[in-house]
């Protein structure tokens, strides 16, 4: 068993200094009483409330299972795909309901982008896999195609590697390119919020030095949630973490405060690593 | 842990070498490479038996000259040995045959005497022992006929219409054969132009008056046919008629200039004959001839073979309509079912609710894989042809009624009956396809604010097309080979005109065509000459082979350059 205890003070001391100006920080999405069940018995969240502010990165963390990833797809309704995937609850992005009967899935999918676990680029070009988002919304116009993918891949931090082969496979590059590939993708189509489901589990730790570099460029732009099993990234790269386990949130606070002060005797447990 | 391994040791102590060598693994990598072997070595050996029996028979051998004598009769006979076999004294004595020879056993010699207007049968088995000299001579001549078979013979004169017979004794041989070449040469040439007039033009026109014809009766159908309509038609109809007089003309003139052009020949008994050259293919005198020449004359065979129509009930000439109407058929088939081949697919993969119903149809389209193909071909006549045809005619033809436009087997119902019959197999490769697909690349287009049906398009199915290709190398491999279905539905053992030609609109769907496999069973069983027509067969399924290998290749050269495009995403 590896231990997971944590020098607290050494993380205070490498942290970044948080780049968000101080003001009052808007709630980008709330969730109220949220359930979630993935088929007539088997529930994977029990009656969540929680509240994500806006521009700031928001980790959850928590033992595998926790339902952390589940919560997180809750956002963009990936859980529809899921056969039998019932929500109770209500989930808000800015004040809507986002499982309202209304809501266009495709709109709200373009207004909350989602990174995976492991890469997956399109087998098709590497501006083709940036310009997909757009294309899929009508844009074709090659100047306004050239222009966003080149905005975009500078935003993810990919634009000089991959300038000189823009028309060749997206399979060709390494897996953090790959990642740092998808979030400029993402980002292309100018969602509001993103989602990184473990973006650097799969990933070297050069790669995930940069992936958490590019998070920490981003979060002024964008609202940020990050699900990660890796507790030292929680504590780098984000504002607020929440701390689930067994399906339920435990304990949702500032970082700082979390890591170094938690509240409940369970989360001390799990980021001190005597258990999870 | 001890206890064990003694038990082990104890084990081996009594099991022979053998049991080692089993656990080995040894015997299964020898089983498995016999049965690879053994593969190979039947497809090469069928091919092998194929090229040999087959493309030898375009090869111009010797003829033989020799006297046969039995019974104190003797006789003079010409001809290719064909083949030889060693039969037990018995066995002959027993069909009626004496024999002087100790041996128990005797050779007997198949010999291609030609000549079937003269002397009845063009082939004959005779034994060896009654054979004279055996001699092959230089200036014995091979005509190659458009009626009758192959002549054998010596080459007596050559007369052109009107002119003065060149005669062997008078002018010597080869002025005479070459007076003959050059009069083939001719003839060839006008043979060439009839065809053309029959085939293209007065094929026009006689297309022309049929439209005429049914112009005609649809107006009466309508109830519109006044006396303006009909003297419109009238005038078209006498414009076609004139055309054709016209050509009637010409094809008059052309056939007067070759009919009466003749050589003589002396056969083998001494009978001197006169032959119209109108009917010759060529001539040769094969004993003169050295390697080169031989070999040239094989391209010219061989190419006659693959590029001309057949001749004399198929046992003679080329399969190019049947070479034609397969890959016509099979092209039409792969247009046919892929579409829907992957439309159902991608239903039963993405949108159908994986239950009881969706299982209970992929296995019925498993088990339709199964059923025996000629069942289809009795769908495909009763459902198609005669229910399908019959209303699309009362529908759409029915100025022509009462005879059948698509009502008939034809080239669209083959197509049709083929493609169904070869659906499975494309469903089947499909869903595979779409089942191996990463859901992690279906979720990254969705996350992108991409529809269902958006990921299907731009996404899944390009990269499930390697699989789709797969599948139609399948569905062509066995719909190219099949034939049962095809006897009923379609296929006939002579097409006068392929199903794509000049006249609108082009692709004549509704003719019936000819095909290579049902051609091998026509020719090799219901041709009234066996012995001629057997090395054709090989010949011929030789090329279906081909041609199966070549659709295939170029199937699988587009499927690995897909799949280098799509390389999975796995890392």
């Amino acid at each position: 068993m590896q231990s997971h205890a944590l020098d607290i003070q050494a993380l205070k001391r490498d942290k970044v200094p948080a780049a968000n100006p101080a003001g009052p920080v808007e709630t980008s999405l709330r969730m109220e009483n949220l359930n979630l069940f993935y088929n007539q018995n088997a529930q994977a969240l029990f009656d969540i409330n929680l509240e994500i502010p806006k521009q700031r990165v928001t980790a959850f963390i928590g033992p595998s299972g926790c339902g952390k990833s589940s919560l997180l797809r809750c956002i963009n309704r990936m859980n529809d795909l899921v056969d039998g995937c019932r929500v109770q609850g209500r989930l808000l992005l800015d004040n809507e309901d986002v499982y309202d009967r209304r809501v266009d899935v495709a709109a709200l999918r373009r207004r909350v982008g989602m990174v995976f676990q492991k890469p997956n680029p399109f087998p098709k070009s590497i501006y083709e896999n940036v310009a997909y988002g757009l294309r899929i919304q009508g844009i074709n116009k090659k100047r306004v195609l050239d222009e966003v993918v080149e905005k975009s891949l500078r935003a993810a931090a990919l634009w000089d590697e991959v300038k000189d082969r823009l028309h060749e496979s997206a399979l060709g590059m390494s897996g953090g390119q790959q990642q740092r590939l998808v979030i400029a993708r993402t980002i292309a189509v100018e969602p509001e919020v993103l989602l990184l489901d473990e973006p650097a589990s799969a990933l070297d730790p050069i790669s995930t030095l940069k992936i958490e570099e590019l998070i920490y460029e981003l979060k002024s732009r964008y609202t940020i949630v990050i699900v990660t099993h890796n507790m030292q990234q929680a504590a780098r790269v984000s504002d607020m973490t929440a701390f689930m386990y067994m399906g339920k949130l435990i304990e949702y606070d500032d970082t700082d405060t979390l890591f170094t002060n938690p509240e409940q005797k369970q989360t001390e447990d799990y980021i001190t690593g005597r258990y999870g | 842990m001890n206890k064990m391994i003694n038990e082990q040791d104890l084990h081996n102590e009594r099991a022979p070498a053998v049991g080692a060598w089993i656990r080995s693994g040894d015997p299964l990598i020898w089983l498995n490479g016999a049965a690879v072997s053994v593969s190979v070595i039947a497809v090469v050996g069928l091919l092998l038996l194929l090229a040999v029996r087959g493309l030898s028979h375009f090869w111009p051998s010797d003829v033989l000259s020799v006297s046969v004598t039995y019974q104190g009769q003797t006789r003079e006979l010409l001809g290719e040995v064909v083949e030889q076999v060693e039969v037990p004294g018995a066995q002959l004595r027993e069909a009626g045959f004496e024999l002087q020879g100790p041996g128990p056993f005797y050779q007997r010699t198949l010999l291609k005497q030609g000549n079937r207007d003269f002397l009845g049968t063009d082939f004959t088995w005779l034994i060896d022992e009654q054979f004279g000299e055996r001699r092959y001579p230089l200036d014995l001549l091979v005509v190659e006929r458009l009626e009758w078979g192959n002549f054998y013979g010596y080459l007596r004169a050559v007369s052109r219409f009107g002119a003065e017979p060149v005669t062997v004794a008078d002018h010597g041989e080869a002025a005479a054969l070459e007076a003959l070449q050059a009069l083939i040469v001719d003839t060839v040439a006008v043979r060439r132009e009839i065809h053309r007039i029959e085939q293209g033009d007065i094929g026009a026109i006689n297309y022309e008056l049929e439209r005429l014809r049914l112009r005609e009766r649809e107006l009466e159908l309508e109830g519109r046919l006044d006396a303006s309509a009909q003297a419109d038609l009238a005038s078209q109809r006498a414009e076609q008629e004139a055309l054709f007089r016209a050509l009637q003309e010409q094809l008059y003139v052309l056939y007067d200039s070759i009919k009466d052009h003749s050589y003589s020949a002396e056969l083998a008994d001494g009978r001197v004959v006169t032959l119209p050259i109108a009917k010759v293919v060529r001539a040769y005198q094969p004993n003169a001839m050295n390697v080169f020449a031989k070999m040239q004359m094989y391209v010219e065979r061989l190419w006659e073979f693959l590029s001309e129509p057949p001749r004399e009930a198929n046992t003679e000439g080329g399969v190019f309509p049947a070479m034609f109407g397969t890959v016509l058929m099979v092209i039409l088939m792969s247009i046919i079912v892929t579409p829907f081949g992957v439309v159902a697919a991608v239903y039963l993969r993405e949108y159908a609710s994986q239950g009881f119903v969706t299982r209970t149809i992929r296995v019925a389209v498993n088990n339709l894989a199964g059923v025996p193909s000629i069942v289809y071909g009795v769908f495909g006549l009763g459902f198609f042809v005669y229910f399908v045809g019959g209303e699309l005619d009362q529908l759409f033809f029915p100025a022509s009624l009462p005879r059948p436009t698509f009502g008939t087997p034809g080239l669209m119902w083959a197509s049709l009956t083929l493609a169904l019959l070869t659906l499975p197999v494309v469903i089947v490769a499909t869903e595979e396809g779409l089942a191996r697909i990463p859901s992690a690349v279906r979720e990254g287009s969705l996350a992108l604010g991409a529809t269902r049906a958006e990921t299907l398009w731009r996404v899944v199915l390009p990269m499930a097309s390697p699989a789709m290709m797969t599948g139609l190398i399948l569905a062509v491999a066995r719909a190219a080979g099949e034939v049962a279905p095809l006897m009923l539905v379609g296929v006939v053992k002579l097409a006068p005109t392929l199903p794509l030609d000049g006249n609108y609109p082009y692709l004549h769907l509704d003719q019936k065509f000819m095909h290579l496999g049902f051609h091998i069973y026509d020719v090799g069983f219901q041709s009234p000459n066996v012995e001629a027509a057997r090395p054709l067969v090989y010949a011929t399924a030789l090329l279906l082979v081909l041609i199966i290998a070549l659709l295939n290749l170029a199937a699988v050269s587009l499927r690995n350059r897909l799949r280098e495009r799509y390389k999975s995403l796995e890392h």
